[in-house]
């Protein structure tokens, strides 16, 4: 067996997990609330102003970078390895790897504009 | 007068055959019987030709493992009435190639548990006059669970990443790398981390569990592979550590001593 | 040792007896209940990926000014997304449960040389998600 430099795989993996963790936290409430609690009226919606005050937060802003960045890392690993096993593409190794790491990278760009310049 | 149940046993010979067909032969039921039993009653009273392995018939060598009724089981240790029904499926071991019958082709295996150097590794070694290697209770404790290993390969049936990649070293593999690792006495771990943190290694393993699930003597591969890439994660942080600390990966990370 | 011409397929490789090489179906994992619970365990990374955007989606919709996010939170009303949000919340609970679950086999913490069992590093877990969703709700709610 050859002996390569182990690979950076211990960092896309610390990412996927990671990710896991705080999605496993946090999104669960977030959809709750903002996808059935609000829109159906079970809760009364907060109001744009009050939205926009906690957003102007700086620690809401690396609340909310951290909930939409690390998470899509998450994907990005669990995703290549579904592709690689359940469909059995691993032929296809450099496209899954490139989109799956690229959205994330992408998303996480997005977030952190999108935080930035948020008002 | 017995109750009787029916085996259909995959039953594949080079010569004859391109691809295995199920033969069925009836068996009586005894309550204490169990599938290797059945398959030993076939051999000795209807069919000498059905090939299988076994040995010590109370699941301690790892021999007679094949897929019951499309679980990878030990067919000295899977009693005739827990099969449910009165119809048995016997397979060989999924994801092996199979010599003939219900036996597999295990060279593969074995070669990816020797890539792992299952045994201790020693960086010095002290005269004999120091006495033998000291352990406590509980520095056995921490690697007893992954020594439980027979080698059965029921593991590799169950996990679905051996059948897709060819290369991944499997959960027993793992497992034994791991129970080294962990045996205070042993100096080695750089040298197996040195081969295992890598895709067909360690990060091949997506965590789906069915390896703990299947097997017979409780050794939880699944939990030692995750401890595993725990593990690799420090190694990998240390690596970026300034060179004082990072030299040091080379003697091992022995947990002791 | 050599195939004879006449057999379509010789029974013998160079060394040994042709073995049996069978082929993993692309659908193996549609073959048993745990495969099919782990895929789609690990589909629920797309539900979490698709939360983001929607997340992001909002983001953009609130800076964009109170008509924007007026526009944004109608959609969210719309019986197609009330499905797929019911649906990804499923999923994601999915993620969540099975996390805190598998968690503490990566972890073996030995308290006096037991091994710790495994409710006592995943209960932990649950209250402090418990916990944690209720800070949001209600600093969301405030």
């Amino acid at each position: 067996m050859n002996r390569q430099k182990p690979s950076n795989e211990a960092l896309l993996w610390m990412l996927f997990s990671a990710g896991g963790v705080i999605a496993a936290f946090l999104i669960p409430v977030h959809i709750f609330l903002f996808g059935l609690a609000f829109p159906l009226g079970w809760l009364p919606a907060p109001s744009y102003e009050h939205l926009m005050l906690l957003v102007r937060m700086p620690v809401v802003r690396i609340y909310l970078f951290l909930l939409c960045s690390v998470p899509l890392f998450h994907w990005a690993h669990r995703f290549r390895y579904t592709l690689y096993d359940g469909l059995q593409v691993k032929h296809l190794n450099e496209v899954i790897f490139t989109l799956c790491y690229g959205g994330a990278l992408l998303g996480t760009g997005v977030a952190g504009y999108l935080l930035w310049r948020m008002a | 007068m017995p109750d009787k149940t029916i085996l259909e046993i995959a039953r594949y010979s080079p010569e004859q055959d391109t691809n295995p067909h199920f033969q069925t032969y009836e068996v009586p039921v005894y309550k204490e019987w169990v599938v290797l039993d059945a398959l030993n009653y076939i051999k000795d009273k209807v069919d000498g030709s059905l090939t299988y392995r076994w040995s010590c018939r109370m699941g301690i060598c790892g021999s007679c493992g094949m897929m019951v009724n499309g679980e990878p089981k030990l067919t000295c240790a899977t009693f005739l009435s827990s099969c449910g029904g009165h119809k048995i499926r016997l397979e060989p071991l999924r994801y092996f190639p199979v010599v003939r019958d219900l036996v597999t082709e295990l060279s593969d295996f074995l070669l990816k548990l020797k890539k792992v150097k299952p045994w201790l590794i020693r960086r010095d070694t002290p005269p004999l006059s120091q006495g033998e290697f000291l352990q406590t209770p509980e520095q056995l404790v921490s690697y007893k669970q992954f020594s439980m290993c027979i080698n059965c390969t029921l593991c590799y049936a169950a996990c679905p990443v051996v059948g897709l990649d060819p290369v991944f070293v499997g959960p027993a593999a793992i497992a034994l790398a791991q129970r080294y690792n962990m045996d205070n006495r042993d100096q080695g771990a750089g040298e197996r981390m040195a081969v295992l943190a890598h895709p067909e290694g360690i990060w091949g393993c997506t965590f789906v569990g069915e390896c703990t699930r299947v097997c017979p003597k409780h050794v939880d591969p699944a939990g030692a592979i995750q401890q595993y890439k725990l593990k690799a994660v420090l190694d990998w942080m240390k690596r970026l550590l300034p060179p004082s600390h990072s030299h040091k990966e080379g003697q091992g990370e022995s947990l002791n001593r | 040792m050599n195939p004879s011409t006449a057999k379509p397929r010789p029974a013998y490789t160079e060394f040994h007896p042709r073995w049996y090489r069978p082929r993993v179906s692309v659908y193996w994992w549609l073959g048993e209940w745990q495969y099919l619970r782990f895929i789609l365990r690990e589909l629920s990374s797309v539900f979490v990926a698709a939360f983001v955007i929607a997340t992001l989606l909002g983001l953009r919709a609130l800076r964009n000014g109170p008509e924007a996010y007026a526009r944004f939170l109608h959609r969210l009303q719309t019986p197609t997304a009330i499905v797929l949000s019911t649906i990804s919340l499923f999923f994601v609970l999915f993620h969540t449960i099975t996390w805190f679950n598998l968690a503490p086999r990566a972890m073996a913490i030995r308290l006096r040389g037991q091994r710790l069992p495994d409710i006592v590093i995943a209960a932990p877990n649950y209250v402090l998600w418990l916990v944690v969703s209720v800070a949001v709700g209600w600093l969301v709610l405030r």
